[in-house]
């Protein structure tokens, strides 16, 4: 017996012994899609939402057009127009030899999600940087700090302890919404949920799914707390 | 390329009259859903609320797993949970599809949504329910005629995001078969072989839906908040 059969032998389920192999593999894709997607989006957040705060104005007209777009759009729109609507320009793939990436739903789905998730961390760190008090850019600038040493050194560190919290619940959120990368024939946790549900009509395997997540959201809640706690231990943020 | 347009529009061929029943029915279950929704969020926050300790665990509970579960999952529980539920005692019987959306969408909603009231009740001031009470209002009076009012101004903009985030919710239904903009563009990608353009129709519909929420959530958090421009408090 392999050790993801265990689960299901332990809880006396026949549907979850017989799919939990395929559930565990289904639960790595949606942690690498997620984990991936997350930490791209982060570092594309920040580039866009410095340059949509300080970037010449075009670059703010584009950035806040984009922000809009995705943020306005739901996510399973924004996966079939990018697996199914740029897949439909294969010869073009072809040409510029990229058709590798646009070819498999996994680079689709990690896509999608990296901008999507970019667009609601741009806001986020938009939102933390606008709240830091005007007088620490002028201390900076009075003790002779360049612009980019002003963000790096005194209002980045500051504005991140600020969008914390709100990061973390982007993390949940993108945890949930990766749900929808099924619907592109991807096995991830829901996908494989499916198949073993599709296979057995066996609807207990669907609140096996939902325990799953579940935990995933409440382990990952606690340990932003602890982390926020401890990141804060110098201010009296509570 | 002109000839790829018209797919969009209403002649021959054209898929404009679908598109826009579509687009009723993603509206259609969005507005059905709302209101369930807000209610169930409201009881949910007052058991939260509540100074009976199993109640308070319940409605703690309901929050913390209506929050944490994909609301594509959710909506497959509930679709055939329901469905296999129930044709245990009547056989051949099927949920239409939009009635579980709509307690699946409802469901999430009043758990996303309690969390908002929770908030908006702990800043209504305490004195607020005291006078009520010395004036000889009972306890539902006091919330309905004292409480309730104030609550919505407090709450409107949590509400309004709540209200954004089910608009592209209703987006899941397509997958039981409710016939929303997704399943039509779906179908329009099947049988014309065009996906970018009618994804992309579909992406622009979803954006004028939002933008016009926005505007009309604006407008709304300004009316409410009419009476406070006088003090310079938060208005737009």
């Amino acid at each position: 017996m392999n050790w993801c059969d265990y689960p299901g032998y332990w809880v006396g389920s026949e549907v979850l012994q017989n799919y939990g192999c395929r559930m565990a593999g289904g639960l790595w894709i949606t942690f690498e899609l997620v984990a991936i997607s997350v930490v791209l989006g982060f570092a594309l957040a920040l580039g866009l939402a410095v340059a949509r705060l300080y970037g010449p104005k075009w670059a703010q007209a584009a950035i806040n057009g984009y922000t809009t777009l995705f943020r306005g759009t739901p996510l399973l729109c924004q996966l079939f127009l990018v697996y199914y609507g740029l897949g439909q320009f294969r010869l073009f793939w072809q040409d510029v030899g990229l058709w590798w990436f646009f070819r498999e739903p996994f680079y689709c789905a990690l896509l999608t999600f990296t901008i999507n998730t970019a667009a609601y961390q741009a806001e986020i760190l938009r939102g933390a940087i606008q709240s830091i008090p005007r007088g620490q850019f002028e201390g900076a600038l009075a003790l002779g700090l360049h612009r980019w040493a002003t963000l790096r050194h005194v209002v980045m560190p500051q504005a991140m302890i600020l969008a914390l919290r709100p990061l973390g619940n982007e993390l949940i959120v993108m945890i949930k919404s990766s749900a929808v990368a099924s619907l592109v024939t991807l096995i991830d946790l829901m996908g494989a949920t499916k198949l073993a549900f599709s296979r057995s009509f066996d609807i207990s395997i669907y609140l096996y799914a939902a325990l799953i997540y579940l935990v995933l959201v409440e382990v990952i809640r606690q340990v932003w707390d602890k982390l926020e706690l401890r990141l804060t231990r110098h201010i009296a943020l509570r | 390329m002109l000839d790829k347009f018209a797919l969009l529009g209403f002649g021959d061929g054209g898929w404009g009259a679908a598109l826009l029943q579509g687009a009723f029915t993603t509206i259609s279950i969005a507005l059905a859903t709302l209101p369930f929704g807000l209610m169930l969020g409201l009881i949910v926050a007052l058991g939260k609320r509540s100074e009976n300790i199993v109640l308070r665990a319940l409605a703690t509970a309901y929050t913390t797993v209506f929050r944490g579960v994909p609301e594509l999952l959710t909506l497959y529980i509930i679709y055939f949970g329901i469905q296999i539920l129930v044709q245990q005692v009547f056989h051949s019987f099927s949920i239409p599809p939009f009635v579980a959306g709509m307690v699946a969408l409802g469901v999430v909603l009043s758990a996303f949504s309690s969390e908002v009231w929770v908030g908006a009740l702990n800043a209504i001031q305490k004195g607020q329910r005291e006078a009520a009470s010395a004036l000889g209002l009972s306890k539902a009076q006091a919330f309905r005629l004292i409480v309730f009012p104030q609550l919505m101004r407090v709450a409107l903009p949590g509400l309004g995001n709540n209200w954004m985030v089910l608009l592209k919710e209703t987006s899941l239904v397509s997958v039981i078969t409710l016939q929303d903009i997704m399943f039509i563009t779906t179908r329009a990608n099947v049988v014309t072989k065009e996906p970018f353009l009618f994804f992309g129709a579909a992406m622009l519909l979803y954006l004028i839906f939002s933008l016009i929420s926005a505007w009309g959530v604006g407008r709304l958090e300004a009316r409410a908040n009419r009476g406070y421009a006088a003090f310079g408090g938060a208005t737009r």
